[in-house]
């Protein structure tokens, strides 16, 4: 069963088309990085996985889950971690992860557990009492990524994790997030227009003008390591 | 315990944790309505005579007269200001997370809602007990009975205020929002001046001043202070709660509402 299973997805902001027919799929354990510039239409895809926006046109299904049918049973396979920093700033890092687990379903002890799990996982059970407004723009992003987690989510949404963020952060995120796909199977979707952010044996969706350019493992779709070329030359091309 | 009441718990914890860490706001909104009562009403107290109206039943002075209004009025202001945080966390994301949780959105809106008045409450009662210390004595009882006024009161605001935050797209835009909604409200009501006052500058203003839902908010508030209930107050504003929430509730919907279109 793919984690995640979108078909023929259509959206429109009133006449201007911002996604036509894209299908496509994640499966367990893979990282899938969608890739695409500015207007690609990657929010809006984004908007209509978290069922924010809910599509006229097409199919979203999380774990087998319908997303119209079944909302809450789809939504609660999913862990998202949007572009924008959604922290509370003035709670702690557990504080920040309770809250969301009770959101969840969790009960208190199960939070509190969880949340030394995740925080372990991503390095950062030391600052579980700091709050959030101490952190560095590189932990609250590791923070997300932890919340994220929080209810063991099958299928992972990440839209742009690190934007803004250092090399050194970007690198130890990305490197996370690789570990949980590899060693836990969570399906992941990583929205980025940052190609370099992509490995060789990932997923490389490529989405230009609300549709789907390519799609293959990033090495086959350009071979010798020149992911950022292709991704220019198909969209410079399409542009022209 | 269950999912549903987890998230309000989590919730309505979270927001007086915020009502806690947040003295300014704590205090601001307590200026506000101390104004009102320490400087206006003393001015107005010579001017305005007040016969004998129920749920009063000898005269008053004019303090004692507004103190309901002023109550009602930290209702409204924190119910627009919950709005305004709302279209806030809209704009910065933070709503979108609380709309991805596995909750069906009216209970996430309705906990939201609850969590609001809760902080209403909370300040409504400081005010209450500031008033106190000044002199304005209700009946003991009253302090008690007032609770689920407010309560109801402060869901239909909140619910006003949902509503609106739905409508709005940019916070920029709110600012003139909230003084186009909140001043016509209150001053359109009978937090200052009861009806029979009115009608006797315009009898188009008092019916103007009867159809607000804010005035049968003050009024529920104003009886239930006086261990009376107003059935009619509490049925047009438990009326204008459902709808204002049903409208708040289509807004909100992520297949027809306001969220669907593209901020420009």
């Amino acid at each position: 069963m793919s984690a995640l299973a979108v078909t023929d997805l259509s959206f429109r902001y009133g006449r201007k088309e911002a996604l036509k027919r894209v299908s496509f799929r994640v499966e367990p354990g893979e990282f899938c990085a969608l890739l695409g510039p500015n207007g690609a239409g990657k929010s809006t895809l984004f908007a209509l996985l978290t069922r924010l926006f809910v599509a006229r046109q097409g199919r979203i299904a999380v774990m087998g889950q319908d997303l119209q049918a079944h909302p809450r049973a789809a939504l609660a396979q999913m862990g998202v971690v949007f572009q924008q920093m959604t922290l509370d700033l003035d709670l702690s890092v557990a504080r920040n992860l309770a809250y969301f687990g009770a959101l969840q379903g969790l009960s208190p002890r199960e939070a509190r557990a969880r949340a030394d799990e995740v925080l372990d996982r991503l390095d950062m059970a030391e600052r579980a009492g700091e709050k959030a407004r101490a952190l560095n723009g590189g932990h609250r992003r590791r923070l997300e990524i932890a919340r994220a987690l929080m209810h063991r989510p099958r299928l992972l949404l990440l839209d742009e994790p690190t934007v803004g963020l250092d090399a050194r952060s970007r690198a130890a995120i990305t490197a996370h997030v690789h570990g949980l796909a590899r060693e836990e199977g969570i399906a992941v979707l990583w929205a980025t227009h940052l190609v370099d952010e992509v490995g060789a044996s990932d997923t490389a969706l490529i989405l230009h003008r609300g549709e789907i350019l390519q799609r293959g493992q990033a090495g086959q779709i350009a071979p010798g390591g020149g992911l950022a070329q292709h991704f220019l030359t198909l969209t410079e091309d399409l542009a022209a | 315990m269950t999912p549903y009441l987890r998230a309000l718990t989590a919730i309505l914890t979270r927001e007086a944790l915020r009502f806690v860490t947040q003295r300014e706001r704590f205090l601001a909104a307590l200026v506000r309505p101390l104004v009102w009562l320490l400087v206006f009403a003393a001015g107005f107290r010579a001017a305005l005579g007040l016969s004998i109206t129920p749920p009063y039943q000898t005269y008053i002075t004019y303090e004692v007269y507004i103190v309901p209004g002023l109550v009602a009025m930290i209702l409204l202001f924190n119910a627009m200001q919950s709005a305004l945080s709302l279209v806030y966390d809209r704009e910065m994301g933070s709503m979108r997370l609380l709309l991805t949780a596995p909750l069906p959105r009216w209970w996430i809106l309705f906990c939201k809602l609850l969590a609001g008045v809760l902080v209403s409450v909370l300040q409504a009662y400081a005010f209450l007990a500031i008033a106190y210390a000044f002199g304005i004595r209700l009946p003991p009882m009253g302090y008690l009975w007032v609770l689920p006024a407010m309560i109801v009161a402060g869901l239909m605001l909140g619910a006003m205020g949902l509503f609106l935050a739905s409508t709005i797209r940019q916070l920029e835009n709110f600012a003139g929002v909230m003084n186009f909604v909140i001043f016509p409200v209150f001053f359109l009501s009978t937090a200052l001046y009861p009806l029979w006052r009115m009608a006797e500058s315009s009898t188009l203003l008092r019916d103007i001043c009867a159809a607000n839902p804010f005035t049968h908010a003050v009024e529920l508030i104003r009886f239930a202070l006086y261990e009376r209930m107003n059935l009619e107050a509490l049925g047009w504003v438990g009326l204008t709660f459902a709808l204002f929430m049903a409208l708040a509730l289509w807004g909100f919907d992520p297949a027809r509402g306001m969220l669907t279109r593209k901020a420009r």
